[in-house]
């Protein structure tokens, strides 16, 4: 993975310093609330509804293990023992004080990490697959092109102050797993007709209160012009977007309003004034970046004979076949696989990992892939580089932590906001439907035979559990004072990206796993052998659904 | 006093702003930009962009204009940034302040999209911004301040 040199190093220890200054003068009264907010933010703290929450940058969700135990030991120092993996792939501390976050950011750069522009109106944190450079349907490597971007987007003068947030994904295999389709810009790998590897980008896409589905504004750009063209999109959008109104500021309402041809007109004027200027990438910097992201030291093993061996394992022990099954994928090299570790435990909140597990997972990096890990937007953890012949070992451990939970893809593995429980924005909350949901569908055998299905929460219009893109989408709706929630379906984040429809009026906190109960129902008496929940939606359409949900409940 | 921080130092303003709605030509005025385009005599001139002038109105002029004052009516409106960066990249060479609301934290990127002043609200807070000038000694992008990216120069 990447490593700082000298000047990444001072760029963020100078950032901890200018910092704790702005702590100080907020606290002596210098700063005012509404000067400190902006800077706080883009520090990545934002003040909770019971406490600050510090979200901390995990680059396009890559961390080695000397990272992972530090966030353990911050947790148990500065917060209560446990962080949340977050849909950017960040993660989360949501008890931390405030006159504390310098020392916690300076503990941070002493790994190489920071929280810049974790929050904000400013450039995200980059993300990308999971399985970036281990997956066998992989065209290109997004890392090097995420790492670039990570360094250009860093404290980039010009974009600071933008009318809102803005978040880029790169996606380099045939199945996106990045969810491109649902960002400020998406960027996706592609060969030429001569097989060079190129840029293609989309841009308006997003969640929050208007899902919208990216335009392509780019169907291939040479990679060395992708620093000016993505200052020629933000150039565009700063100037032109939308501050009247914050519901409508986002780059989605740009391009709409513009329309996709004459906002792409706009960039390529821009882009003219910027092309092949200095920003123009050059081999030596690409160079550079991917020599962080060469293979590590595999060793060789005969394909025949590892899977015969997995198999005979797996015959042997059903339960460890079953976690194989469930939570490893294949890799691009012979006798490894990937490994997700489920952060869905039944009775815990989706995406939280307590200080001890972080400390047993960076062993077991250690041990079985290499010191490194990654985090995910389905809110898990991923060891990429298992040996075959190990994963015994490795999941007899994961069963010790309580890490082994067989359910990656299923109903049960959801992705979740915080919710009304910790976050000061939400409508309603989400973690107690999430373990309402899980609890109501303990039963593995009923979840396979479901077969693959993506539920997303979220608390609020906000989209933080991206519940527009979940085959099944709950939402926290506030009526009259009240909890609600809606549901949409038919959501989904790959190629195919499609954004869910609305079923109809919400529901109770206490309805909602009847609510799903009868969805799921549906989709059994309807689908046709090997059809997929969201095959079946998209073949029968939403009304039978609506029938047997809203004919139960009345 | 000095009122003004120009050049990285202290100063004494020299010019000053002309109310929208006046007539008046003055000597080192800065008008708004609907004046400016009325005045006969572009010569050593002052004009103040507003968010939502943009700068085309100033593009054939860059030569003759001394000052250039971009407002920041709220400090978290970003649009002076590229203003400020696209009239450096188009040439122009005269002075280009930053004025209205914008708070000494922003000053290294201001200064990194090409002001050279700052006039800020809050004269008492003159001394102490010009520490912030230099918060960061390093960076990543090609800007204004320095024309070439950091992977360009990296050893």
């Amino acid at each position: 993975m990447y490593v700082y040199d000298q000047y990444d190093q001072q760029i963020v220890d100078e950032r901890v310093a200018q910092y704790r200054d702005q702590t100080q003068r907020y606290l002596q009264g210098s700063l005012s609330d509404a000067e400190f907010l902006p800077l706080r933010l883009q520090n990545g703290l934002y003040v909770q509804r019971l406490a600050p929450m510090l979200r901390i940058a995990v680059p396009y969700g890559l961390l080695n293990t000397g990272q992972v135990r530090k966030l353990a030991s911050i947790s148990r120092d500065y917060d209560k023992g446990y962080v949340h993996v977050s849909t950017r792939q960040n993660i989360q501390l949501n008890w931390p004080e405030l006159a504390e976050v310098p020392d916690i950011l300076a503990e941070l750069a002493s790994v190489q990490m920071h929280a810049i522009q974790t929050s904000g109106n400013c450039i995200r944190n980059t993300t990308t697959d999971q399985f970036a450079g281990v997956a066998p349907d992989e065209l290109a490597d997004p890392r090097p092109y995420c790492e670039i971007i990570r360094q250009w987007s860093t404290l980039h003068p010009e974009f600071a102050f933008l009318p809102r947030k803005f978040k880029i994904a790169v996606c380099g295999s045939a199945e996106d797993r990045a969810a491109i389709h649902n960002h400020d810009i998406g960027i996706e790998l592609v060969a030429n007709e001569h097989g060079e590897i190129g840029l293609k980008v989309l841009a308006g896409g997003g969640l929050g209160r208007t899902p919208v589905i990216g335009a392509v504004v780019c169907d291939w750009l040479d990679k060395k012009h992708m620093l000016s063209y993505l200052e020629a999109i933000l150039r565009v959008y700063n100037q032109h977007g939308r501050r009247d109104n914050k519901y409508k500021a986002r780059i989605k309402i740009l391009v709409k309003a513009m329309g996709v041809d004459a906002f792409r007109a706009a960039v390529e004027r821009e882009w003219q004034a910027l092309k092949d200027g200095p920003t123009t990438l050059t081999d030596e910097e690409f160079d550079r970046a991917s020599s962080y992201f060469t293979e590590p030291q595999y060793e060789s093993f005969e394909p025949a004979a590892a899977s015969a061996a997995l198999e005979a394992a797996c015959v042997a022990n059903p339960i460890f076949g079953n976690w194989v099954t469930r939570n490893t994928r294949a890799h691009r090299k012979d006798g490894y696989r990937s490994v997700t570790i489920s952060l869905k435990a039944t009775g815990f909140a989706p995406g939280d990992v307590t200080a001890e597990q972080l400390e047993l997972i960076a062993g077991m990096a250690d041990a079985y892939s290499f010191g490194e890990l990654r985090t995910t937007h389905q809110q898990n953890i991923v060891l990429a580089d298992v040996p075959a012949n190990r994963l015994e070992q490795l999941w007899q451990e994961l069963q010790a932590a309580g890490l082994a939970t067989p359910n990656i893809g299923y109903l049960t593995d959801m992705i979740c906001c915080p919710g009304g429980d910790y976050c000061s924005l939400a409508n309603a909350k989400s973690i107690p439907v999430a373990e309402a949901i899980q609890a109501r569908f303990e039963d593995l055998d009923y979840l396979y035979d479901l077969g693959p299905i993506e539920l997303n929460i979220s608390g609020c219009m906000n989209a933080c559990g991206h519940h527009h893109i979940g085959h099944i989408g709950i939402l926290g709706v506030d009526k009259k004072g009240q909890e609600f929630y809606q549901i949409c379906l038919g959501g989904s984040q790959s190629k195919q990206a499609s954004i869910g429809k609305i079923l109809g009026p919400s529901f109770k906190q206490e309805d909602v796993p009847d609510v799903i109960e009868n969805i799921l129902q549906t989709y059994v008496s309807l689908r046709t052998e090997e059809e997929s929940f969201l095959e079946t939606y998209r073949r029968v359409g939403i009304d039978p659904f609506k029938e047997k949900v809203y004919a139960e409940s009345h | 006093m000095p009122n003004l921080i120009k050049n990285g130092a202290l100063q004494e303003d020299a010019w000053q702003r002309v109310e929208p709605d006046s007539t008046r030509v003055i000597p080192n005025g800065i008008y708004a930009l609907a004046a400016w385009q009325q005045l006969a005599d572009k010569q050593q001139s002052g004009v103040q962009l507003e968010p939502g002038d943009g700068i085309e109105s100033l593009v054939d002029h860059l030569d003759s204009i001394a000052v250039v004052a971009i407002n920041f009516p709220v400090f978290t409106d970003g649009r002076g940034f590229s203003y400020a960066r696209e009239l450096r990249e188009k040439g122009y060479q005269g002075e280009l302040r930053a004025v209205g609301h914008f708070i000494r934290d922003q000053l290294t990127y201001l200064s990194r999209v090409g002001f050279d002043a700052f006039q800020l609200e809050d004269e008492t807070q003159l001394e102490m911004a010009l520490h912030s000038l230099h918060d960061f000694s390093e960076s990543y992008q090609a800007c204004i301040d320095q024309p070439l990216p950091l992977f360009r120069r990296r050893q």
